[in-house]
């Protein structure tokens, strides 16, 4: 069984059940989509190089805007992460693939369908979805030919998620290595296991959404109409009673990515590894119950303003204990800057600026003058690109040479690294100036006063945009580094460095026994 | 080569900031509430730059020190239950300290009773409707002609020759200086938003939905804003401008408009 290798040809991929395939097609499909989705962030940024309107027409901005975040929430981040999900948490947990492979597959070749339907709205008559990604009524419902394909793909993304959050919730509980009890899981297992429940809890709730949207467009009903008794408010509470677990769904994997990387290149043992378990528990939990913090604005009691705030403050919470446990893991330790621990290093710092602008946001009064301006902007780029993304980019760098047996070329990381940091930072740092100056989100044009920081941005994206092409090299190139050995880096600790790289198509056929311990840190 | 990009960069940017004259702050205001709203602002700003001092000090220091490099050797202590309770204790102290001005604020802005005068704003794609209850004043309010033609594509018009380029409209709200103004907030099609930061007002008009807020200008002057929630394509195009008048000017004003409803 052990010899068993992959078929030949297009059947290998199209009818493969193996983690490693699965994971790799997730992985592949998106970075297709984060290319996608950056060009259209270029779009919006070069229009918005300076004021009035040179390259596009309002509709077309707003369907940029629109596109660039369906597609980069739905079609980047969360299969990245799934990706990752694949092609570890088996080898971590010293699995020898996932539990539920046949659907495994189908989960993934939903997507590829879903990202078709939902880009060749493009094309159709009235364009791409126009009305933000939170797709508000009653204005979602003035989308048009697009909309039911706009339902539509979202339903698909949301099944596939579900099925994903599933199957790594079985694997995970059923599938460790005898001695691996809960609470020595790496953290990446453990924060994908809370991540995966998030993701069943919630995407039911945005179908349960968009498929009332369908049934006020099509069948007569009018749950978010006025004029039939239905209230347009109440789409807000829906869609956010997602979309709030959705941005930790987004950024706990990347908890775990640091997680893993900082004790490698630190040499010392994860600071407070069952607090940080513990932390990423509460933020789970909390994620239910500040999703108003969205609308702070919309018209709410007093009495509920006050719940909001309070619950969202308490975030901050167990997001510091993280972000302390991460610096107390460098601190005396042995530390060395290989390219996927300066990603984990900018993470902490720039995500830590994220959620410093995220306890500003929490705050009432100061949301009141921050809501939809460029201050939103930038604190949820800041915790989505320099957080969720560059913890992506670390985690391909720390385990591609456990997937290609071969080491990246590291000159070639370093510079990916210190690009995207700088350009990162020149594009979102000058938003918040912006946003306290008073300058609204999702405008295609703007006063004269915000032109200096506006072509900063511009300029600055398109740098970060033309930075990732380094990343296609390394990625291109991966192959021809030296021969990696089966640990790779001096010191990780963890069941996937005693496996061969690259990694075997078949791992652990036989769960290993007693290499737990010795692999763990504690 | 690392360095050098670093040095081109910030070549570039103190080159934009030297040659600007951009805001870099939230503005503190013409009202008792947008005045309390930017202090809050700033306490909390502050919080954050002395928790970001603290914490990226101590990891600034210890990339500093415990390198390789440098020859550290690696400790192996991995938790401490006395740390994890003092940087749990500690921010929820903080946390309370920012809450207690932030709910006092909150309540403050919730008090729409007993107005000098009320106004129904309704929000139309894309501009505004005003209704002064008492007056029997009322009006659209559109974005001015001369941006109107700057705006369109290669109109050929520099926004930067364009007073108050999309910040101006052709009939703004005009309100008394020192009167409790009660805004009454609702929407003909789609959701907007109605926002003036001088006075530290944000609220959506839904439709459907009757919203409240209300603001007291203590100066007079014009005040700009914008629709701040997305209502489709000319979203960007439907500023907010009120003018705030001493009374005697706002008493002409009025007997003025009496009448002449357009």
């Amino acid at each position: 069984m052990a010899d068993h290798g992959p078929a030949k040809g297009i059947t290998r991929w199209l009818y493969t059940t193996n983690h490693k395939d699965i994971g790799t097609m997730y992985l592949i499909f998106s970075l297709v989509m984060f290319f996608i989705g950056g060009s259209m962030a270029l779009a919006i940024r070069t229009e918005l190089m300076s004021p009035g309107l040179q390259f596009m027409h309002p509709e077309f901005f707003n369907q940029m805007t629109t596109m660039h975040a369906l597609i980069m929430v739905f079609g980047a981040v969360m299969p990245a992460f799934v990706g990752l999900a694949n092609w570890m948490i088996p080898m971590m947990i010293g699995a020898p693939d996932m539990a539920l492979p046949r659907m495994n597959n189908w989960s993934f070749w939903i997507l590829p369908v879903a990202f078709s339907i939902l880009l060749s709205t493009l094309f159709m008559d009235g364009g791409a979805p126009a009305g933000g990604w939170t797709m508000y009524p009653p204005l979602v419902l003035q989308t048009g030919d697009a909309f039911p394909f706009l339902i539509f793909s979202v339903h698909l993304m949301g099944l596939s998620s579900i099925m994903g959050a599933i199957n790594i919730i079985v694997t995970i509980l059923n599938m460790r290595a005898p001695d691996m009890w809960l609470l020595k899981m790496p953290m990446f297992v453990w924060t994908w296991l809370i991540t995966a429940y998030l993701l069943i809890a919630v995407m039911p709730v945005l179908a349960g959404a968009v498929t009332m949207l369908l049934t006020d467009q099509f069948f007569g009903t009018s749950f978010f109409l006025a004029a039939g008794g239905g209230d347009p408010v109440m789409f807000q509470h829906i869609f956010w009673f997602f979309g709030h677990p959705e941005v930790y769904i987004m950024i706990l994997p990347a908890f775990g990515v640091v997680s893993e990387i900082i004790p490698t290149f630190a040499r010392k043992p994860l600071f407070g590894h069952d607090s940080m378990v513990y932390a990423a528990s509460c933020i789970a939990f909390l994620s239910f119950i500040v999703w108003a913090h969205h609308m702070f604005t919309v018209g709410m009691p007093l009495s509920g303003q006050l719940f909001f705030m309070f619950a969202t403050m308490l975030i901050a919470v167990p997001t510091g204990v993280k972000i302390f446990n991460w610096v107390a893991t460098m601190w005396r330790g042995a530390m060395t800057f290989e390219t996927p621990m300066l990603f984990s290093l900018a993470f902490v710092f720039l995500f830590t600026i994220g959620g410093f602008s995220g306890v500003m946001l929490a705050i009432v009064p100061a949301d009141i003058q921050y809501h939809d301006t460029y201050f939103v902007v930038a604190h949820f780029h800041y915790v989505l690109v320099p957080g969720s993304i560059f913890g992506l980019f670390a985690a391909c760098y720390y385990w591609l040479p456990k997937w290609t047996g071969h080491m990246y070329n590291e000159t070639a990381g370093k510079l990916h690294f210190w690009a995207s940091t700088i350009f990162v930072n020149l594009t979102f740092f000058p938003m918040h100036f912006l946003g306290l100056a008073g300058m609204p989100r999702r405008i295609p044009d703007y006063a004269t006063q915000f032109a200096d920081f506006n072509t900063m941005a511009s300029i600055g994206a398109i740098g970060f945009g033309l930075s990732q092409l380094i990343f296609v090299y390394v990625l291109l190139t991966a192959k021809q580094g030296a021969k990696a050995t089966d640990r790779v880096w001096e010191a990780p600790r963890g069941l996937e460095w005693t496996v061969p790289s690259p990694a075997p198509y078949h791992t652990f056929d036989t769960p290993p026994v007693k290499r737990v311990a010795q692999e763990s840190f504690q | 080569m690392i360095r050098k990009l670093i040095l081109s960069v910030l070549g570039l940017v103190w080159a934009s900031a030297a040659s600007a004259d951009f805001a870099l702050n939230m503005r503190a205001g013409v009202t008792e509430l947008s005045a309390e709203t930017y202090a809050i602002h700033m306490l909390v700003f502050w919080v954050c730059v002395a928790i970001g001092i603290v914490v990226f000090g101590v990891m600034l220091v210890s990339l500093f020190l415990h390198r390789k490099s440098r020859g550290a050797k690696p400790a192996n202590f991995s938790h401490s239950t006395a740390a994890e309770v003092i940087w749990t204790v500690i921010p929820c102290l903080i946390l309370f300290f920012m809450a207690v001005p932030a709910a006092e604020t909150m309540i403050k802005l919730e008090d729409s009773r007993n107005p000098d005068m009320s106004i129904v704003v309704t929000g139309y794609q894309w501009r505004w409707h005003y209704r002064y209850q008492n007056e029997g004043i009322e009006f659209f309010s559109s974005l001015a002609s001369p941006s109107m033609q700057a705006r369109t594509k290669n109109s050929g018009v520099d926004p930067f020759s364009v007073d108050n380029y999309l910040l101006e409209v052709d009939r703004p709200l005009v309100v008394p200086r020192g009167a409790k103004v009660r805004i009454l907030l609702t929407s003909s099609d789609v959701v907007h938003s109605w926002w003036v930061p001088d006075l530290a007002i944000k609220k959506d008009a839904v439709p459907g939905i009757v919203n409240e807020t209300w603001f007291r200008a203590d100066v007079a002057g014009t005040y700009r804003g914008q629709c701040a929630e997305l209502c489709g394509k000319d979203h960007g195009y439907m500023p907010v401008v009120v003018e705030v008048l001493e009374a005697d000017a706002y008493a002409a004003w009025v007997a003025a408009r009496t009448g002449s409803n357009d």
